[in-house]
């Protein structure tokens, strides 16, 4: 098992290393530059701030530096929008947000949907189960953009409950809106995925076994169907959860969070060289991270799976 | 976007300001009540990227920067000026030589006297190629001794004509006379800075724990696209006066969830209000729903650009003029803009000050006159087979207009157009490299003055996109600047831009926004929209 995490630990590091030289890549091909503005600027103001970010060197020699700097000193660089901040300002202050909102995001949608899937298993065709069903597939089509505009307008504006946007330090009350609206429709698909599985599982002959020892119902679920049935769930959760971690875009702009996805997309538009590619390689740390953590749990779930 | 003004400025200069002059303030009147909580919420529609005044370059940015800090002069709610830092000024030697003598009770916010010295600093640091400060240019706008060699790095930045004559007097040498330089000095890049609190850290030195400042508010928080709180500086000269205690700023990106926050009540300002919603908003709460004058002009320039595969029926003016005589203007301000624009028939934005905005011949017509008229001047060129290359930014906005447009040329001249969008830093390549026979354009005044929008059509301006090129216009736009009488020289540069129908212009903006009327003293005269909370106060509701 050590071998195998050793292993999978010292892939990543060229994984990292491929993402930074596309993204690199990616960037230089694209047109335009962080300094274009609407108004021609002087070449001389252009020259003064190439020299300044160093943009004035060949490409290789600003991957270089950059893969270095990483490297010794975990230093993203400053960034091109940002006057007065580094990229490690903007990652420091973002990313603890999205992480926040995420997560609870994350185990909402697993606190809701995993019981509401089961028990809309286990009351197979009975009034319970097209309750379930017809929440989860109602949940599903209202994706965030659309959930977020309606909260916002039921809670905000008509009942004044909560508040529309903001962080504030991450006070429960702004938290509430943009985790309801990001977890809904993982909510949805949880449920979903956790039915037909646990479905799947319930007519295997082993649980047919269990009950036929005379083991209660309440039993035979929690001790010999629930981990079998997690399988599909928690392959659905590793890339969920990297996607909920990294940030959601909309999320970030429609509550004002302060949150990672926003930087990211102004950054893409305005050829924020710095943030793109600090940002990438955040994403590209906690993909490949969470990809490790469900192989895990993989094996730890289903004994059948070992690795050597 | 860099505003300053030149409003009556030819007069106060002579006369020279003297400490007399009142400064401007908060200013209640009798039989109002002041509300108990004194706060300003307002909603900023992009994160700023630097409260840095030497360093910023946009609007965002200079709204907060603006309460922040203080320059030598400050405006008031028409956009006048007033006093600021400097308590008076005097112009000597033909407008070439101002000395402004700073207040004595003028204080940092950590107590520190602000003196002649910081103003040295600060302008140096702007003129500093080091700096690399996108708004270095503005110096040598300024016309300061120098100037232009400092930022071209061939001097170093204590060879800029200013100086510290003692503590109080700040003495600025310029290269040519400049009647409205002490204008200029209301804009963030000649505000004052302080120098230790730079140099000790560096890049950080406006972090929320490090910055100094000598405005009417410090900063309070500072949270990147979320917001920022501003509280009443004690220290600020004129304290006694500002009313309000507090500011908040809430970054919202998206323009209806902030309409919505605003309508909860969540804040008091909001700019701009939803595209096509401001007749409703009008309509339900007049008293809040603004539309005031915006120095920006929205225009189609033709791309000149010998061997640019542009069709060779583009090169007859008739031609353009059809073209531009096809597009219903009113269609395009009342039924998609709907937000107090004005048609545009001219370049220059008509609220600019001492600009008499000349009436083209195409305004004395209505539409339908226009359409004949366009129809004629088709036939007669041959009734070229066209398929215009029409490119535009990414915008809901643009594509209706443009659309819209097209639909025109269709109709009406029988022209196709491909009409092309890419996202901004890609569209603003194109536009500078060609490939295109007409692009969406606009251009926002730097000041309050005609020439910041013409000298946009001399041969060698760097956003003359569609490079035009007319001798008579160059050298009409250099005699304009030590001309007694700019507006006739301006009215000539007009007409030829129409003669020429070197671009199609098409509205005038208009900026809208919401206001909670709870807040007095909105600079609504002020067409350069340069607001200072400070003047503002708030009062009970009803």
């Amino acid at each position: 098992m050590t071998a195998f995490v050793v292993r999978r630990l010292l892939i990543a590091i060229p994984t990292i290393l491929f993402l930074i030289v596309l993204t690199f890549t990616l960037m230089e091909l694209a047109p335009g530059s962080p300094f274009d503005s609407e108004r021609g600027v002087p070449q001389y103001v252009l020259d003064n701030l190439e020299a300044k970010y160093g943009l004035d060197r060949p490409a290789w020699q600003r991957l270089g530096l950059y893969v270095w700097n990483l490297a010794t000193d975990f230093d993203f660089g400053p960034s091109f929008t940002y006057r007065d901040r580094t990229v490690n300002d903007v990652i420091a202050q973002g990313f603890p947000i999205t992480l926040t909102y995420g997560l609870l995001s994350g185990l909402v949608a697993m606190a809701v949907g995993i019981p509401l899937g089961i028990t809309a298993a286990i009351k197979h065709n009975t009034w319970l189960d097209t309750l379930a069903v017809g929440f989860s597939i109602g949940a599903s089509v209202l994706p965030n953009f659309v959930m977020a505009p309606i909260l916002v307008l039921v809670f905000t504006l008509w009942l004044g409950w909560l508040p529309g946007g903001g962080w504030n330090g991450g006070q429960w009350n702004y938290l509430i809106l943009p985790v309801v609206a990001l977890a809904t429709s993982y909510m949805a698909s949880i449920a979903r995925l956790t039915r037909s599985s646990m479905l799947e599982v319930l007519n295997a002959p082993f649980i047919r076994t269990a009950r036929a020892k005379g083991l209660p119902m309440r039993r035979v679920i929690l001790r010999h169907a629930l981990k079998p049935a997690m399988l599909p769930v928690i392959s659905y959760l590793g890339p969920t959860f990297a996607f909920l971690l990294t940030g959601s875009v909309l999320i970030d702009m429609f509550f004002s969070t302060g949150g990672i996805g926003q930087f990211f997309v102004a950054a893409a538009l305005g050829r924020d060289y710095a943030i793109i590619m600090g940002v990438t390689v955040l994403y590209g740390v906690i993909v490949v991270a969470l990809n490790l953590l469900v192989d895990l749990l993989y094996a730890w779930i289903d004994p059948k799976i070992r690795y050597g | 976007m860099i505003r300053r003004t030149l409003i009556g400025l030819t007069t106060v200069s002579a006369l020279a300001l003297t400490a007399a002059v009142p400064s401007f303030a908060a200013d209640p009147q009798p039989g109002e009540t002041l509300a108990e909580d004194q706060v300003f919420r307002y909603r900023l529609a992009a994160q700023f990227p630097t409260l840095d005044p030497q360093l910023n370059e946009e609007t965002e940015g200079f709204h907060v920067i603006r309460q922040l800090f203080e320059g030598l002069m400050n405006q008031d709610s028409e956009g006048n000026l007033v006093p600021g830092v400097a308590e008076s000024f005097e112009a000597s030697e033909g407008n070439t030589v101002y000395t402004f003598t700073l207040r004595e009770d003028a204080r940092w916010s950590n107590g520190d006297p602000v003196t002649a010295s910081d103003f040295v600093y600060g302008w140096r640091r702007a003129a500093d190629p080091a700096t690399a400060s996108p708004y270095q240019w503005y110096v040598e706008l300024t016309q300061i001794e120098n100037a232009a060699a400092v930022v071209a790095g061939d001097m170093e930045p204590d060879a800029l004509g200013v100086e510290a004559v003692d503590d109080r007097t700040l003495r600025v040498t310029l290269e040519a006379p400049l009647p409205y330089f002490p204008a200029m000095t209301t804009y963030g890049v000649l505000f004052p800075a302080h120098e230790s609190t730079i140099e000790a850290h560096g890049d950080d030195w406006t972090d929320v724990e490090n910055i100094v400042s000598n405005g009417a508010y410090t900063l309070e928080s500072l949270s990147l696209n979320e917001g920022f709180t501003l509280v009443k500086n004690d220290q600020y000269w004129d304290a006694d006066s500002v009313e309000i205690e507090r500011i908040e700023g809430y970054v919202i990106v998206d323009d209806n969830q902030a309409l919505t926050r605003y309508e909860a009540g969540e804040f008091d300002m909001l700019e701009p209000v939803p595209a096509g919603t401001f007749p409703r908003l009008q309509e339900e709460r007049p008293d809040e729903a603004n539309s005031v004058p915006r120095l920006c002009s929205y225009y189609y320039p033709f791309n000149f650009r010998a061997g640019d595969d542009v069709p060779e029926a583009l090169s007859d003016p008739n031609v353009r003029y059809a073209l531009s005589l096809a597009v219903d203007r009113d269609v395009i301000v009342d039924q998609i803009l709907q937000g107090g624009q004005e048609a545009a028939y001219n370049f220059t934005h008509w609220a600019t000050a001492g600009f008499e905005q000349p009436t083209m011949p195409m305004q004395e017509m209505t539409q339908a006159e226009r359409d004949a008229e366009a129809q004629r001047l088709w036939e007669e060129a041959g009734s070229p087979d066209l398929d215009l290359r029409f490119i535009y930014n990414t915008s809901d906005q643009h594509r209706q207009i443009a659309t819209v447009v097209s639909q025109m040329w269709k109709q009406k001249l029988g022209v196709d157009t491909t009409l092309s969008n890419s996202e901004w830093a890609v569209y603003l390549e194109q536009r500078r490299e060609g490939g295109f026979d007409l692009a969406r354009s606009a251009w926002c005044g730097d000041y309050n003055e005609a020439s910041t929008f013409l000298d946009l059509m001399t041969t060698t301006h760097g956003s003359n996109d569609g490079k035009y090129s007319n001798e008579r216009l160059d050298q009409l736009m250099a005699e304009s600047k030590t001309s007694e009488n700019p507006q006739e020289i301006y009215t000539e540069v007009e007409q030829i831009i129409y003669d020429d129908t070197a671009m199609i212009p098409i509205y005038h903006y208009a900026l809208t926004f919401l206001l909670n009327p709870e807040i007095k003293g909105w600079p609504l005269e002020n067409v350069e929209n340069n607001w200072y909370v400070k003047d503002f106060y708030r009062t009970a509701s009803e």
